[in-house]
């Protein structure tokens, strides 16, 4: 309850949020308010918004933008979200034994995280998608795979403060077992860092696989919001409304991501607050 | 001292921003300083010392805290009227201010010379050559060896003490009228200490400035002060010279305070019958390595060199040493945090250095730590409860019997028995510190480590804390190993002291023969330079 | 001065271990291809072609154990030959070393662009925090920072170009016109804008977040209070003691955000049919072209990594306590 409160006071977060779920219920709601699939011809092409009424008009093949939209969302976020969840499981798990362990073992995780944040990651990414052929299962892997490091820093350096300080000092002269430790003692403590990471980790994501689509490297069976504006790219000049509104609902699903992570992050701060002498 | 004050504070109130924990930081508090005096401002946190400092020099962080009543007046001009343009030219000029923590006081990266050149070019500017003159001049006068090739350093290269002294040149370069010294030395070692009092009390006795001191330490108060004003929640409770608020303080509070500091004189503990050996340390030696890829750039620390020391049952050894001495080190080795290179850890007659994760956990219940800082030392996420009755709960202790453990103990730490359904955060230090004694003593341990348990807490919450712990080691007949830096704290606690010096113990005797003959030279050094040695406080009662 | 050059020799010794790393890296990948490692070499079009399949797999030793065959690629790429482009019939490093400059052009303004402009606003906000300045830029830059670049290029494009008219839409100069000297040179400025102001706009976002933090963090230390104790005017605090100090972790970060650069610039050289090695990677994906695009990771890497070498330097330049960790 205490952290619901201090989350409402930012406001940007609470905006934030507001936006998030209504793209949730979009994305739900898609298969009702759209039944047929996006890629079905609804129309003539090129029919401007408002017109024949097509909310958001028509594609260069006579698609509803709007249905796109729609559908499109359900796409990113699923996307988005299982990527992320592959990022974290990876950074998690890596940095925590880095984190822990100290010594050798956390210089040789540090190596390896180091090559990966050296190497350009979009290229990267284009790179496996492209070798392994685009689909839902290489695009959220790849995602995965390129976006780690950073999480993987986060949790590392979190454990590693941690370790020494003295309440989970306290814990070992106690006798209490190593996972007892890192479950009950570090985990909880270290949590918030990589929560905040997260959220802002799957506004990468929706960044990541919208570039993916504009460049043709998207699941062919999936209209994402990327697609869409790929698709429409050589007609701007005559049909601007087939790019424009998927960019805005990528950037709208992005910041309503961004105020989340930071509201999560001033609401999560621990309450290590040291009172200093007067 | 004659004639108007140099500085005149006239009920001075300070308010603080809505949600703190009181509407004032400072209320109605009146005081003078003279020229050619050092006032001292003693109080515990929160007690609005530092505050009235920051008043003075401009610098409390506005908008939030800001003076709403009363005067501060230097030579007849109000200084809280002042504008900021004003302020800005008396602030480094009139006004030199030093600061507590002199490892982050310096700009990082910026040059010794330069700093202090730049206030002198922003105020009474010089040209190149008298510039170089004046600053070699300023080093020398706060006893910096080596001006020639200090100047040109980094800070980072400086250890705290010269850190300080570079803080004191900065505010003293332009001979100001007044210096107003935020807990100048609580920072810094002993002896260290010593010496910045007495370059502070030498350079103000030159220039016959001003001083005002803020300061928690009577010890400190003794040793420099010509006045002293007390305070307590954003007032002054007593205000009069030295002597008089020393050796017979009027208020209650000043009282209190004054019978809370440990005496600097052991009384000499009679000798039980002959108890057994508990702990013995034979030549245990640690040393911290540092790797590094390219050979031969690694760095080794030896930490604690072949220290050896009998701990017997109902005794107290005090382990007293400055930063890096290596006492919580050796500590950590006792109590397996940190593994032991060489020598034998013996309890109750088993060596406890070789053996492995598993065979340590049944020896792990013979011997508990109480950590330094209250406010790192507990789980902020778990509830006390939860805390203390954790050790006997991973020992295989019935959940029954850890919990009566738990309340028994909370109510023999002197908390409330609901306190274990709370979170660390709603308690005080004090209260934290009696919290983490609690977990110690659930594990009913034969032998405690304390690692500077009171280091971190106001003198009268840590006079409560130290009869507590006193109560607890008579009850329970336990050994102890007391670590601090304080020696007033050592000679009332402990029935034998081993002094530690860069790894070694350097003297190991009974306390009350240690203070009065001291055999080994650090160890005069030591006692030397405890501020205020020489004062005696009345005991309580 | 010993320790700094030791600190420099380390990175130098770490960025080789780093492009070793990249070249098995992408040997991984060719094997780890779905599909016969010559097939992926060959690239859509040349796998038509048999004569050309059986030159990749002796070449490559393909028929070799495996070592040996990492071996042989490792050679390869560090004698700079990086294979051979059946689509565009050109070897793959020729063609890369053609579009690089352009690229470097390109990334170089951006960079540029988004330090001087981010730095400033990020400075603007944390001085004048709270009020009205503050917001604007804070959203201003959480605005930029979730549009994807992408779709802002072809927006700048719709308003600047289509609409008002001011700018080219696409393509690095006026080809029609044959400008020279002079005249070529602003061709191609005038050609540059827009491509370099999409591809910054997200950095400086990035940038004036990260000064405005840091400057806030830095204005709450110690030495920045004893610089007003000392009297010293407020510009000359901003200044020297906190932008001065705040500018150290945007150093750092800014080396960690050349791999963004670089990758961002396929998508910005896409929409704007910039002549660079971005736009030569989204035609070797358009054709399925692996090796093309192998080659092009491999040199884009070596750029990340040279730059983050550079910024390495500057940072031992900007901070002189570095002497003292090596």
């Amino acid at each position: 309850m205490d952290f619901l409160r201090r989350f409402a006071r930012n406001k940007g977060a609470v905006l934030g949020a507001a936006v998030l779920a209504g793209v949730v219920l979009l994305a739900l709601l898609a298969p009702v308010i759209f039944p047929d699939s996006p890629w079905e011809i609804a129309g003539p092409p090129f029919r401007r918004p408002g017109e024949m009424g097509f909310l958001l008009g028509t594609d260069t093949l006579g698609r509803d933008v709007a249905a796109g939209i729609a559908h499109g969302a359900r796409v990113t976020l699923l996307l988005s979200l299982v990527s992320t969840a592959v990022a974290l499981s990876i950074g998690v798990i890596l940095g925590a034994v880095a984190g822990y362990h100290g010594g050798w073992v956390d210089d040789l995780v540090m190596r390896f995280t180091e090559f990966f944040q050296t190497i350009p990651n979009f290229i990267l990414l284009v790179v496996l998608v492209a070798i392994f052929t685009p689909s839902i299962t290489s695009i959220v892997t790849a995602i995965g795979i390129v976006s780690w490091p950073p999480l993987a820093r986060i949790v590392r350096g979190e454990f590693l403060t941690l370790r020494s300080r003295e309440f989970v000092q306290a814990a070992h002269v106690l006798g209490q077992s190593s996972p007892r430790i890192i479950f009950g003692e570090i985990l909880p403590n270290a949590l918030s860092p990589v929560i905040v990471s997260a959220s802002l980790m799957v506004a990468t994501a929706v960044l990541l696989e919208s570039a993916l689509s504009f460049l043709g490297l998207g699941d062919p069976n999936l209209m994402s919001w990327g697609y869409m504006i790929g698709a429409a790219r050589t007609v701007i000049r005559h049909a601007w409304w087939i790019s424009f509104f998927p960019g805005v609902a990528i950037a709208l699903t992005v910041l309503a991501l961004n105020l989340v992570g930071e509201g999560l992050s001033d609401a999560l701060n621990p309450r290590l607050a040291r009172k200093g002498r007067a | 001292m004659s004639g108007a004050p140099l500085l005149a504070i006239e009920s001075l109130t300070i308010a603080l921003p809505a949600g703190a924990e009181r509407a004032h930081a400072v209320e109605g508090i009146s005081l003078t300083l003279a020229r050619n005096e050092i006032l001292c401002i003693v109080g515990e946190s929160g007690s609005g010392k530092s505050m009235t400092a920051h008043a003075i020099m401009g610098l409390l962080p506005q908008p939030h805290v800001r003076a709403t009543a009363g005067r501060i007046l230097y030579q007849g001009e109000d200084l809280l009227a002042a504008t900021p343009a004003r302020l800005r030219a008396l602030r480094g000029h009139k006004l030199g201010m030093i600061f507590q923590e002199p490892m982050t006081a310096l700009h990082p990266i910026m040059r010794i010379e330069a700093q202090i050149a730049e206030v002198i070019q922003q105020h009474a500017p010089l040209d190149r050559a008298a510039l170089r003159d004046r600053v070699t001049a300023l080093l020398l006068s706060v006893g910096l060896p080596d001006p020639e090739r200090l100047r040109r350093a980094y800070p980072h290269r400086l250890s705290g003490g010269q850190r300080q002294r570079v803080m004191i040149a900065m505010a003293l370069a332009l001979e100001p009228d007044i210096l107003v010294a935020d807990e100048p030395t609580t920072a810094l070692d002993v002896t260290t200490q010593a010496q910045i009092l007495a370059l502070i009390r030498d350079i103000q006795a030159a220039r016959q400035m001003g001083v005002l001191l803020i300061t928690h330490d009577f010890g400190v108060v003794a040793e420099v002060a010509d006045r002293v004003a007390v305070m307590q929640h954003g007032r002054i409770v007593e205000l009069g010279p030295v002597d008089q608020i020393l050796e017979a303080p009027q208020h209650p509070y000043t009282q209190s305070l004054i019978a809370a500091v440990p005496r600097l004189m052991a009384v000499p503990k009679p000798r039980a019958a002959e108890a057994g050996v508990v702990l013995e340390a034979e030549g245990v030696t640690k040393t911290f390595r540092q790797r590094s890829w390219i050979p031969g750039r690694g760095t080794e620390v030896a930490a604690v060199k072949a220290v050896s020391l009998s701990l017997h049952r109902g005794e107290t050894i005090g382990l007293v040493g400055e930063s890096g001495s290596g006492k919580s080190t050796f500590a950590r080795c006792v109590v397996r945090l940190l593994e032991a290179d060489g020598g034998a850890i013996r309890l109750d007659g088993t060596d406890i250095v070789p053996l492995g994760r598993r065979a340590m956990r049944p020896f792990r219940q013979r011997i508990q730590m109480v950590f330094q800082d209250p406010y790192a030392s507990l789980n902020p996420r778990r509830l006390v409860g939860d805390i203390i009755a954790a050790g006997p709960l991973a020992h295989g202790i019935a959940r029954a019997e850890a919990e009566r453990r738990t309340t028994e103990l909370l109510a023999l730490v002197g908390l409330d028995p609901a306190a274990s359904s709370r979170y660390p955060h709603e308690f005080s230090g004090g209260q934290r510190q009696r919290i983490g004694l609690a977990r110690a003593l659930a594990m009913q341990p034969g032998i405690l480590v304390a690692d500077e348990p009171v280091s971190a807490l106001d003198v009268s919450v840590q006079a409560q804390v130290l009869a507590l712990l006193a109560d607890v080691r008579a009850r329970f007949d336990l050994a102890m190993l007391f670590i601090t830096h304080d020696l007033r704290v050592a000679a009332q606690v402990c029935d034998r002291v081993a002094v530690m010096y860069r790894g070694e113990i350097v003297e190991l005797r009974p306390t009350a023969e240690l203070f009065a003959d001291p055999r080994h030279p650090y160890v005069r050094e030591l006692l030397a330079a405890v501020p205020g040695k020489r004062w005696l406080p009345a005991v309580a009662g | 001065m010993g320790g700094r050059l030791g600190y420099i020799g380390q990175r130098l010794v770490k960025a080789v271990f780093v492009i070793l790393g990249i070249i098995v890296l992408n040997f991984l990948l060719i094997r780890l291809a779905p599909g016969d490692p010559a097939m992926v070499l060959a690239g859509e079009a040349g796998a038509a072609d048999p004569k050309f399949i059986d030159d990749l797999r002796r070449e490559f030793g393909l028929d070799q154990p495996l070592w040996r065959q990492l071996l042989i690629y490792m050679q390869g790429i560090l004698s700079f030959d990086l294979g051979f482009s059946y689509r565009q019939k050109a070897p793959i490093l020729d063609l890369i070393l053609q579009r690089l400059p352009q690229t470097i052009l390109l990334t170089g303004s951006a960079l540029t662009f988004a330090i001087v402009a981010g730095v400033s606003l990020g400075a603007l906000a944390a001085r004048n925090v709270g009020t009205w300045w503050d917001t604007v830029i804070t959203t201003l830059a959480l605005l930029v920072y979730a549009m994807p670049q992408f779709w802002l290029g072809l927006m700048l494009v719709l308003l600047f170009s289509v609409q008002l008219g001011w700018l080219p839409t696409f393509g690095m100069n006026s080809i029609s016109a044959n400008y020279t000297g002079l005249d070529h040179v602003l061709d191609v400025g005038r050609h540059l804008i827009l491509p370099s102001l999409t591809l910054g706009m997200f950095f400086m976002a990035v940038y004036a977040r990260l000064t405005r933090a840091s400057m806030l963090e830095v204005a709450d230390l110690d030495f920045v209070r004893t610089g007003r104790a000392k009297g010293l005017p407020e510009g000359r605090i901003q200044r020297r003691y906190i932008l001065r100090n705040a500018l150290l972790p945007v150093v750092t970060y800014a080396g960690l955000q050349a791999g963004y650069l670089v990758g961002g610039s396929i998508l910005i050289e896409t929409v704007f049919a910039w002549p660079g090695i971005g736009r030569l990677a989204f035609e070797a994906v358009l054709v399925r072209d692996y090796n093309l695009l192998l080659g092009i990771f491999i040199v884009a890497s070596v750029l990340v990594i040279a730059f983050n070498l550079l910024t390495d330097i500057l940072y031992t330049v900007v901070d002189p306590r570095i002497e003292l960790s090596a």
